[in-house]
């Protein structure tokens, strides 16, 4: 990042990131190399498709959803996604009776290894301060009706442990093979403010 | 510390800003934040619980008026200073006039990522007794520490009940200002969602609030 350039046209958040990043280069503190490739990681290689995959795995194979259900964290760790992130994963189910939301009211705390950096909502200050007192109004922004049949179960992320939803599998889906499967699970799905049984295959 | 950040339950900030393909950084700059405080994280001088305590103390009204990676900026900036690490001055001073001398050994990615995976997990491998097993009824305490917490305000004087033992982990309170790890049983706690809210929140819902042995009491 060159000091010449011309900065008449950066905001001064980013000039101050840019003397942060300069100052802390200076003195030997970080190497942007380094910086370019955490950002990298986080763009490119880490995000929502690990969990999709282990949400596509527990569909098809009974035992592995056991296992996730009883150890995430080993569960997980045997697919390799474990990636930049050592903390706890405990996987929360979904059925017709229950709907599990995560939430982290007191920071942004997000299961990165299986969904990459969490989206904006997720950290804004209406999803931190509702989700826990108003979960089926959040949910209903989310184009998410629960019955009054549901129990809503709220998990707010205090701790190191971090919590991944298993929705239910859509229904329709009896033929597809485990990629197939995968490419159904949406994100938010596994955040809790989405169900794939609402989900048409080809949005 | 009753701080700003600890929101769980209050209202008036507006709809959920639900956005379609969202990328992952909505700047470079934002980008360039999160690996500075990654890189920055990895060096050890502070710890997770000091990190979140750091964001805490940030001035409440600079807290609501900022977007999410400039907190992290501010943050930044800040436990820096107090680690001694840069000066106010320097971050205020054009590069060109700054008297810098290398004395960092800036660490490579891999090193990086190797030392948050190690980080990161706060569970301790170490047998410590648990005060309370599964489907014991508890009450999280009516305490209001002046430094850091993980005990939401929503949730204290509520009871509920143990749903599971996680296991032993770091105690955040004293191990955010260096005064040891404390390590104790960490548990995910029920509670009915009329307990907490009263009786306009549906009979059948529930909050899980992770909480460690000293949050909680017998009930």
């Amino acid at each position: 990042m060159t000091d010449h350039a011309d900065h008449s046209h950066l905001s001064d958040t980013e000039l101050r990131v840019r003397a942060l990043e300069s100052l802390l280069a200076d003195k030997g503190l970080v190497d942007p190399a380094a910086l370019d490739a955490i950002v990298d990681t986080y763009e490119n290689k880490v995000g929502p498709r690990n969990g999709a995959r282990v949400v596509a795995r527990a569909w098809i194979d009974p035992e592995f959803k056991q296992w996730l259900l009883r150890d995430g964290t080993a569960a997980i760790d045997s697919l390799g996604y474990t990636s930049t992130q050592g903390a706890d994963i405990v996987v929360l189910e979904n059925t017709p009776a229950v709907h599990n939301l995560t939430v982290c009211t007191l920071c942004s705390c997000y299961p990165w290894a299986v969904l990459g950096l969490p989206p904006a909502w997720y950290k804004s200050f209406p999803y931190r301060s509702r989700a826990v007192r108003d979960p089926r109004g959040v949910l209903r922004e989310f184009g998410q009706d629960i019955g009054d049949d549901v129990e809503v179960r709220v998990w707010d992320s205090t701790a190191e442990v971090r919590y991944l939803v298993l929705p239910e599998r859509p229904p329709g889906t009896a033929g597809l093979a485990e990629d197939e499967l995968a490419e159904l699970v949406t994100r938010n799905s596994m955040i809790g403010t989405d169900r794939l049984s609402e989900v048409k295959k080809n949005q | 510390m009753n701080g700003i950040h600890d929101m769980g339950g209050m209202d008036g900030f507006g709809p959920i800003p639900i956005e379609q393909d969202e990328p992952v950084f909505h700047a470079p700059w934002e980008g360039r934040v999160w690996a500075l405080n990654s890189a920055l994280g990895a060096l050890g001088k502070w710890n997770i619980d000091a990190g979140r305590y750091e964001m805490e103390q940030l001035d409440p009204a600079l807290y609501l008026q900022s977007s999410y990676y400039q907190r992290w900026l501010y943050r930044t900036e800040n436990i820096l200073i107090a680690h001694d690490m840069v000066t106010r001055e320097e971050l205020d001073s054009p590069s060109a006039r700054r008297q810098v001398e290398g004395h960092g050994q800036a660490l490579s990615v891999e090193d990086i990522f190797a030392r948050q995976r190690q980080a990161r997990s706060a569970r301790i491998d170490t047998v410590i007794e648990a005060q309370f097993k599964a489907g014991d009824k508890v009450r999280a305490r009516n305490i209001h520490p002046t430094g850091h917490t993980r005990l939401p305000r929503y949730v204290r004087g509520k009871v509920g009940a143990i749903d599971r033992d996680h296991g032993v982990f770091i105690f955040p309170d004293t191990n955010a200002v260096f005064a040891g790890k404390k390590p104790q049983h960490l548990y995910s706690v029920r509670f009915s969602a009329r307990e907490i809210w009263g009786p306009g929140a549906a009979p059948a819902d529930k909050v899980y609030v992770d909480m460690w042995d000293d949050y909680l009491e017998a009930s």
